[in-house]
């Protein structure tokens, strides 16, 4: 009997051990001192040198950087959005359908991520550049006169963070549509809630888990998401995620990178306490 | 009954889903203020009857009339019926006092009428502190009462119940199964049940619907359902039945003499023809068995087994051919030894004699001929 306990601990140890050595020293180590340059002087050829500052931060809080940093979280807004409005109906729609079609369109939707992201936008920039296949496609129907230009700007960002971060929205949303009990609905429908009411007042509030749940999987991400602002924004574009590029690997201003990054792990860190939040609220699921 | 106002009226109604019927061609009437119920076992479509009337399936054909408007092609949200489901069906995310206000709110009624109203509900239910809870803070019975009171606060004209009590355990079952009938006769208002326990379809119902594979095998009170069965299955379904095969001798003057495979016996009943293959059906508590014979039967058998239950003494008689018939005697009255041969007899009112279904009436016949001298057919006159 008094074996039993200890066997357990030993048990618990070996199964979580590893994992939690792994986090420590390549996640929680690693971001520890991610602070703690945040917080050094630049060195004068890229090294850091330990003289305590508060000067990148102050860097951080400037007009310039502050409106990259807007233009960011405003763009993850706007991807979280559209993700939403193109997730919604479909994962109601696949909810709907046979098990053998939602399985189907499930497969479609996460095949392009067995081809390297990167890849993938590289071959939409080909599509929409100015003598890509849009563009020839449609002069040569003599619908525009002249190429419009699609790739390397804000709405191509827009674009490629959508078509990218798009079935992390709709996993969690379909989980969520699919758990939802039908005899709710009837029974919304059969006290006289028409199909509106019943949505607004039934399905909405039953889904929300798989809302806040998308909307934090797609926003995480798209904050930062340095290669789809690189490749579709063609590096004119330049956002939170670029910026930290750029400061670790072409100015070397380490310092000035990882108060950057300290400042996207705020955000992250704000929008999963209010994730928290909501989802302790209870009967929410 | 003729005076009575028919509430919903089916009229041929049939359902397929493109493989077989789930309804074969049904007539209905349900009277305003009664307490109808659909019983029969799982499969029987019941339960899509019931969704036809609340508008959750179209029927295939025929229409449905509800106080006299045809409602056949009205979706759920503007037909005056409302429905306590099998899973109580609580939006989660409310409490219980806008669970309840719902179908109020959607009505658009202003909030004092509202909230006088729901107040109403919840005390009628004996919820009336419960407002502010979640459905996840009740217990099973409870959550059955607000799902009673939430379509209970529209007025509906129609009150649908879908084995309601189906996740109660028996004791609260058996509660609820009380209270229920007693709240349908205080408010007057027309209830439709669905269920597969006859005991609870007995208890609560003025009239029964008994069913079985899309077809409504009778309708009637419980007391002419189980006293007066109109097919085989109807007397199979509803409590316990002796049923056997038996020939027609003679009907004479609402007498039917009838011979069985060992015997002769009697039973009142009318309609039938001479050597026509019929069904007697009789309830083991109206099977007597004595010494000596009962004018009119014959019919010999041997005691088998005797087991004392406290109510009654049931007994098992087992004929020479092999089929047994089950009795149920006085518990006080004298046991007989195991083996006794003894003659079995019954009232002539207490058997029903009923045809077997049409079509297989001639197959019997014929397999009776090939068979020679099989169970039921005589060759004695």
């Amino acid at each position: 009997m008094k074996n039993k306990p200890r066997k357990n601990t030993r048990l618990i140890l070996v199964m979580v051990g590893p994992t939690a050595l792994w986090l420590l020293f390549f996640l929680l180590l690693p971001l520890i001192y991610v602070v703690y340059i945040s917080f050094m002087t630049k060195g004068l050829y890229g090294g850091i040198q330990n003289i305590f500052t508060l000067k990148n931060y102050t860097s951080v809080v400037s007009e310039l950087y502050m409106k990259v940093t807007l233009k960011s979280v405003k763009m993850a807004f706007q991807t979280s959005l559209i993700c939403l409005l193109i997730g919604y109906p479909f994962s109601y729609l696949l909810s709907k359908t046979s098990k053998k079609v939602s399985g189907f369109l499930m497969l479609l939707l996460m095949l392009p991520f067995w081809v390297n992201g990167l890849v993938r936008l590289n071959g939409w920039t080909n599509i929409l550049r100015d003598s890509g296949f849009v563009n020839t496609f449609l002069l040569k129907l003599g619908i525009i006169s002249k190429p419009i230009t699609m790739v390397y700007t804000n709405g191509a960002v827009l674009f490629g963070m959508v078509y990218c971060l798009l079935p992390f929205m709709i996993l969690p949303l379909h989980t969520s549509i699919s758990k939802l009990d039908n005899s709710l609905v009837e029974a919304s429908m059969d006290l006289g809630a028409g199909k509106l009411h019943t949505f607004t007042r039934v399905i909405l509030p039953q889904t929300l888990p798989g809302i806040f749940a998308g909307t934090i999987q797609v926003f995480i991400p798209s904050i930062g998401a340095f290669f789809v602002a690189d490749v579709m924004g063609g590096g004119s574009a330049t956002y939170l995620g670029n910026l930290i590029q750029a400061q670790f690997l072409t100015a070397r201003n380490w310092p000035l990178g990882a108060a950057f990054s300290v400042l996207l792990i705020i955000f992250t860190l704000i929008i999963l306490a209010l994730y928290s939040k909501v989802g302790s609220l209870d009967d929410l699921a | 009954m003729d005076d009575k106002k028919v509430i919903v009226k089916l009229e041929n109604i049939t359902k397929n889903y493109g493989e077989g019927d789930i309804l074969k061609p049904t007539n209905l009437e349900v009277y305003e203020g009664e307490f109808l119920t659909f019983l029969g076992p799982s499969g029987c479509g019941k339960t899509t009857t019931l969704r036809i009337i609340a508008g959750f399936e179209t029927p295939t054909t025929g229409t449905v009339l509800l106080d006299g408007e045809d409602v056949t092609n009205l979706p759920p949200y503007k037909r005056n019926v409302n429905t306590v489901f099998q899973s109580y069906a609580l939006f989660p995310h409310m409490n219980i006092y806008d669970n309840v206000a719902f179908g109020l709110v959607e009505k658009k009624v202003d909030k004092k009428t509202i909230n006088e109203k729901v107040t109403k509900m919840l005390e009628m239910v004996q919820l009336g502190k419960m407002g502010l809870r979640k459905p996840s803070q009740l217990s099973g019975g409870q959550k059955q009462r607000v799902a009673i009171a939430r379509a209970l606060a529209n007025d509906p004209k129609v009150l649908l119940l879908d084995e309601p009590l189906g996740a109660l355990d028996m004791k609260l079952r058996k509660a609820m199964q009380l209270e229920l009938k007693a709240l349908q006769k205080e408010l007057g208002i027309t209830f439709i049940y669905v269920t597969h326990d006859q005991e609870e379809a007995l208890t609560m119902s003025d009239r029964i619907v008994v069913m079985n594979k899309g077809v409504f095998e009778q309708v009637g009170t419980a007391r002419e359902i189980y006293e007066n069965p109109k097919t085989k299955f109807v007397a199979d379904f509803i409590g316990e039945s002796n049923i056997f095969e038996a020939g027609v001798v003679e009907d004479n003057n609402g007498i039917v003499q009838l011979v069985m495979e060992n015997g002769h016996v009697s039973a009142f009943g009318d309609g039938f023809r001479k050597d026509e293959i019929v069904y007697v059906c009789v309830r083991p508590e109206n099977v007597h068995i004595s010494l000596v014979p009962a004018d009119g039967f014959t019919l010999k058998g041997f005691v088998k087994d005797q087991v004392f239950v406290g109510s009654v003494m049931k007994t098992i008689v087992s004929l020479p051919n092999g089929e047994e018939v089950k009795v149920n005697m006085h518990p006080m009255a004298r046991p007989i030894e195991k083996g006794t041969l003894v003659n079995i007899y019954w009232d002539l009112d207490k058997a029903v004699v009923m045809h077997t279904t049409e079509d297989n009436v001639y197959d019997l016949i014929e397999d009776s001929l090939l068979m020679g001298n099989p169970g039921g057919k005589t060759n004695e006159e």
